[in-house]
């Protein structure tokens, strides 16, 4: 039986986490994720996880602490945001690299500057090719079954990768919603227990974990992340599979919402998703057959499938909740025009800029997007694939 | 009550519009409906304006962004009227609510010819009546389900008592102060 409940996406996050109750958390309070660590440390003070909390001095040694404790042998988890996030870049690639599969509520926001709390992905964005598993979330149901499904993912055998699940700050963080909760002890059976082959508190097998490596075999390393990426694919599919049995949810790479006969379409991640598909529906009351593909696995990047699920339109717009300012545009409308070339598919493409530093997307703004793929469309002119929406001239 | 109601309301940092735009997603919440309840967050600190909204309706609700055509208006302090435009998309179908002591033409004076339903309460004799202090958000609550009718007044009353108990579950002494506000709201709306 689920549990009705109405949860900010912080407190899902936070209950995800209890119901997980793994070995260690370790976090420095940011906003928008503040509240995070803030439910779980009452978690632990009332008793209702056996989880060793730490309250660390700075997100670094947030990051470090759970790089310790996996390669100890334990589960670990911690959550940040932004600037949080920024000051774990040593450590993040350092975690991927060891191949710990630390789980991580990232909320997405801004990264600074000028000083700025509002959500945009220009955090996640920054960490794309850092050897991380990236799931992002529409609203509080998915934050919390993604966190439900990550240690599944990233400690199976053929994967061991770190893996952050993304919400969008304050907008899902923050926001009061209907959810559908699992009781405790179906979380519990279907997390299990985590039992790593090798690990440093192991006294019949001592190992060494991060020594140097250099000339000889940092590159056989990289390539071994490398393939793991791509192994992490197919344990994506087979783990959603299995949540889908205990709770009839349905999850991919991608959510394709009136994609299949639609002509045009966006490509968007977390609650923008929501928004579009608020859109999508009076769109086609009105005869216009929009759809959205919604980008739910960013990394590993489902390049054949997003190729396949988009070759069929006549025109598809990405939206990029971050700028890569580098005169092209940005990271996910690069990655989704490259995967439709080496896949042989010709679709218009145009790029929009937008929700930056938490500048409200509208419905209007959306429908606006649909307006230009119909002229997209009808004549066939893209002037200027890099633009920007909602953006104050 | 329609598919879906959107309401807007608009107070000064620490008054608790916050928090009673979550009170009334809760209510909404335990008869059975869909909701969202959130504020826009700011520069946050004691008395400067700021805004929370509610969805509630029948379906799921989807969208993700703040709301700009309202259904109905909460005005907690009604200095805002003279520096925030507070009926800015309220249609016309359907009201504002604030609370104020403002004689009927001044108040539609600052609210600048809008055509829908006006209502006022006065959440601060209420408020310090019941509670002993200046507490508007308890009356508000109140006063918005009385005229959006999201819910009947029973149903807030019973639903809030068992949350007044969960969230004053160390200050029990304040529960039957702010029942005592919301009953005294429900029955203080005034028409203008």
């Amino acid at each position: 039986m689920s549990i009705r409940e109405r949860l900010s996406g912080n407190e899902a996050a936070a209950i995800a986490m209890k119901q997980i109750n793994p070995d260690v958390v370790a976090a420095f309070p940011i906003t928008p994720s503040t509240e995070i660590p803030q439910y779980f440390s009452s978690f632990v003070s009332n008793g209702e996880v056996n989880t060793e909390f730490v309250a660390v001095e700075s997100e670094h040694s947030a990051m470090a602490a759970t790089i310790g404790a996996e390669a100890a042998g334990g589960r670990a988890m911690t959550a940040t945001s932004a600037n949080g996030l920024s000051l774990m870049w040593e450590m993040i690639y350092i975690a991927s690299s060891l191949r710990l599969p630390i789980v991580m509520s990232l909320v997405n926001r801004a990264v600074s500057g000028p000083l700025n709390i509002h959500n945009d992905h220009s955090d996640a964005m920054g960490v794309r090719d850092s050897g991380w598993i990236m799931l992002f979330s529409e609203n509080n149901q998915e934050a919390y079954d993604n966190l439900i499904m990550a240690h599944r993912i990233a400690e199976n055998k053929k994967v061991k990768l770190p893996l952050m699940v993304c919400q969008d700050g304050f907008i899902t963080s923050h926001s009061i919603e209907n959810i559908e909760l699992l009781e405790d002890d179906i979380v519990k059976k279907f997390v299990g227990e985590y039992n790593p082959d090798e690990y440093l508190l192991n006294k019949n097998n001592p190992i060494a974990i991060g020594p140097l490596d250099l000339q000889s075999y940092l590159f056989e390393h990289k390539a071994m992340q490398a393939e793991a990426m791509k192994n992490a694919k197919q344990v994506i599919l087979d783990v959603a599979k299995d949540f889908e049995k205990i709770t009839g949810r349905k999850y991919s790479f991608f959510e394709e919402y009136k994609l299949e006969d639609a002509e045009v379409a966006i490509v968007c991640m977390n609650s923008t998703a929501g928004t579009t598909k608020f859109v999508v529906d009076n769109l086609r009351e009105k005869g216009i057959k929009a759809g959205l593909l919604k980008l739910r696995v960013f990394r590993p990047f489902p390049a054949e499938e997003i190729a396949k699920a988009l070759g069929h339109l006549k025109a598809v717009a990405i939206l990029d909740k971050a700028d890569s300012l580098n005169a092209v545009g940005g990271a996910l409308f690069q990655d989704v025009t490259s995967a439709m070339f080496v896949n042989k598919k010709e679709v218009p493409m145009v790029d929009y800029v937008y929700g930056i530093g938490g500048r409200d997307t509208k419905a209007d703004d959306i429908e606006s997007v649909y307006n230009d793929l119909a002229e997209i469309v009808k004549t066939g002119n893209i002037d200027n694939p890099y633009r920007y929406l909602g953006l104050r001239r | 009550m329609k598919n879906l109601i959107e309401i807007r309301w608009h107070g000064r940092g620490g008054q608790g519009a916050k928090t009673a735009s979550l009170l009334l997603a809760d209510a909404a919440f335990n008869t059975g409906k869909y909701i969202q309840g959130f504020p826009e967050y700011g520069p946050e600190r004691m008395g400067a304006p700021i805004t929370a909204y509610n969805r509630i309706s029948n379906k799921p609700i989807r969208i993700h962004s703040n709301i700009y055509e309202p259904d109905y208006v909460v005005v907690v302090d009604d200095t805002l009227l003279e520096s925030v435009d507070v009926t800015a998309g309220l249609k016309k179908e359907g009201a504002i609510v604030i609370n104020t002591v403002k004689d009927n033409d001044t108040i539609k004076k600052l609210l600048k010819g809008y055509e829908g339903e006006i209502y006022k309460i006065n959440a601060r004799k209420i408020s310090e009546e019941t509670l002993g202090r200046y507490f508007p958000n308890t009356p508000m609550l109140a006063a918005i389900v009385k005229v959006s009718k999201i819910m009947t007044d029973e149903e807030l009353l019973n639903d809030m008592k068992g949350s007044f108990k969960h969230k004053f579950a160390k200050k029990p002494e304040v529960i039957e102060g702010n029942m005592k506000a919301l009953e005294m709201a429900l029955g203080s709306v005034e028409k203008i």
